[in-house]
């Protein structure tokens, strides 16, 4: 059985607009792929927690000391738009 | 001139004098030249930074600063990996015309290693996809049948090691997106350990399951191309510190006294007969060599693509958050930031993006989140529960890499869950974080090449390349593509 869910919901927590036509073609894909991965359901007991890879690696932190890092001008020339250093974006706050 | 077609086979030529790195690389392109239009296996080719780089590694050895196996030998780029000064799209038109500012850690590897760095393949748009179908800037083609696909997401590097295009190239591998492509092609992919090759610079899709690792046309090639990029990188947070496996110590050893266990779990129906009598006569010759062969069974691998399609969309619905039209790349302007962001990534994201991105969404979002991601998570537990027990019993597991041979351009485009089918045996060394790789073993009766896959505990490289090295001697897979040459 296809999953319901509601894809306009799930578009806007994902600050994806869609048009309707995009947002039915989803629902019923997704539907048909969570019907599908419902399969992990049916998996009887609890395993052991444990890592989820083979090393154990845990995700570390370095030493708190300023080290070299990329330019910063470099780097804001990938941004659509900049002004002194800073980002620029739409206003954040309907007027 | 006669060029050989192997790294090994090159790095001896080079250094006997016979070849320059210039000529290689000019193999290389004179080949793109004679196929790119019909593959388009490449994004972008650098022939001016290429050139500058083959130059340069000539003078070098000829100044008897040899800097290693790799020293001059073109290698290619999956198109997810950061390239100082040169564009970086990871195929999608979000990144249209990003120019990092920094190189992946794995491109410093090669170049500190004397690699020429030919160019930026071809993928499915942030690696998601198994047939490069889902690039923003069109499909790449099977070398042996240009009305196939390479597979995916590395399509692109597979394609160009295939047609001879580069001498290896660099993929990534988050379900199988080095092993299917590698096993589409006819061409040698390992998916390393987990942590073991620094995933800095790497676009991330699924940050638990991701690495980095070689398609070649021989195993020993690839143990070259490994050798070169693994290692500790504090710049990667899951980095493995070491003690690191000598993939290339083992590779005439043979299996006799290895114990391998066939996978019950990944054959039978949507199994191609031919793949399964190939993998079966395949099993049959390592028993001839001594090694001992049961069967085994992992019953958490029925469910690991399920698991799979939850946690990969989750993590990928999380890591692609940054691309907002704030930082870097497209911006479709809007009244307010939210408007602008929702803008730029609905027009930006490609369709099998979006369908993740938002199946990521609704995995995590409250009320579904214990019955999909959590469930999940589960699951994987079980599957390295089921591992570690098996791989007390045998050294390695074999089966297919992919139930099919290439299939054609389009027939599966409509119909996203016969795609995910595609990576059904790759994707439980995934989730397991252990390393697998794939060899080609022969061609199909229309002459479509055929992978068998070798999957090892986690640092069990030495192992996986011992019995992947005896697999490739015993199949004695030497044919090339050819591919039909298109005037003009």
């Amino acid at each position: 059985m296809p999953v319901d869910i509601d894809i306009a919901h799930v578009a806007r927590l994902a600050r994806i607009e869609l048009t309707p036509e995009e947002l039915e073609t989803y629902r019923s894909q997704l539907g048909l792929i969570l019907d599908h991965a419902a399969r992990v359901q049916s998996l009887e007991g609890e395993p052991s927690v444990e890592s989820s890879h083979g090393l154990g690696l845990e995700s570390v932190y370095r030493d708190d000391e300023v080290e070299p890092s990329l330019d910063r001008d470099e780097v804001m020339a990938s941004a659509p738009d900049s002004r002194d250093g800073y980002f620029v974006v739409p206003p954040a706050l309907e007027q | 001139m006669s060029v050989p077609d192997t790294i090994a086979g090159a790095a001896r030529a080079l250094r006997d004098g016979s070849v320059t790195a210039v000529d290689l690389l000019e193999s290389v392109l004179e080949r793109a030249h004679l196929t790119e239009a019909q593959l388009h296996a490449y994004l972008n080719i650098d022939r001016d930074g290429a050139r500058a780089a083959a130059e340069a590694a000539d003078a070098d050895l000829a100044a008897g600063n040899d800097r290693g196996p790799l020293h001059g030998i073109p290698i290619a780029l999956k198109d997810n990996m950061c390239t100082r000064g040169l564009e970086t799209t990871a195929a999608s038109q979000i990144l249209a015309g990003y120019v990092p500012p920094y190189d992946a850690t794995v491109v410093t590897s090669l170049r500190e290693a004397g690699a020429v760095i030919v160019g930026k393949t071809n993928l499915d748009e942030f690696a998601m996809g198994s047939s490069t179908e889902n690039s923003a800037y069109g499909p790449s083609f099977n070398p042996w049948d240009i009305t196939r696909v390479p597979g995916g997401s590395s399509g692109g590097s597979a394609a160009a090691v295939a047609a001879g295009s580069a001498f290896g190239a660099l993929g990534s591998d988050t379900g199988g997106s080095i092993r299917q492509p590698a096993s589409l092609t006819g061409t040698v992919g390992v998916k390393p350990t987990y942590g073991t090759v620094s995933r800095y610079g790497l676009i991330a899709f699924a940050s638990s399951l991701d690495q980095i690792g070689p398609i070649t046309r021989t195993v020993e090639d690839a143990a070259l191309l490994l050798q070169a990029i693994w290692g500790h990188d504090p710049r990667d947070a899951t980095s493995y510190p070491g003690p690191y496996p000598d993939p290339a110590a083992s590779l005439g050893a043979g299996v006799d006294g290895l114990r391998i266990g066939v996978v019950t779990e990944l054959a039978g129906e949507g199994y191609e007969p031919a793949v399964e009598s190939a993998v079966a006569d395949m099993v049959a010759k390592l028993q001839e060599e001594g090694a001992t062969v049961v069967e085994v069974s992992l019953p958490s691998f029925e469910i690991a693509l399920s698991a799979y399609y939850l946690i990969a969309p989750a993590e990928a619905s999380s890591n692609l958050a940054r691309f907002d039209g704030v930082r870097y790349g497209l911006r479709v302007d809007g009244e307010t930031t939210e408007e602008m962001m929702a803008r730029t990534r609905g027009q930006g994201f490609g369709p099998e993006v979006v369908r993740r991105v938002l199946l990521g969404t609704y995995a995590l979002s409250a009320g579904y989140y214990d019955a999909f991601y959590g469930q999940a998570q589960r699951v994987r537990a079980a599957i390295r529960a089921d591992v570690a027990r098996v791989f007390g019993e045998v050294d390695v597991l074999v089966s297919p890499t992919s139930p099919t041979v290439a299939f054609s351009a389009g027939a599966r485009v409509d119909d996203p869950l016969a795609m995910y089918l595609s990576d059904i045996c790759t994707i439980p060394s995934n989730l397991s974080g252990d390393p697998a790789m794939s060899v080609p073993i022969g061609l199909d009766e229309q002459g479509l090449p055929i992978g068998f896959q070798v999957m090892a505990p986690s640092l069990g490289e030495e192992t996986m390349f011992r019995v992947a090295a005896e697999v490739e001697r015993l199949a004695g897979f030497d044919a090339r593509p050819e591919i039909p040459v298109v005037a003009g």
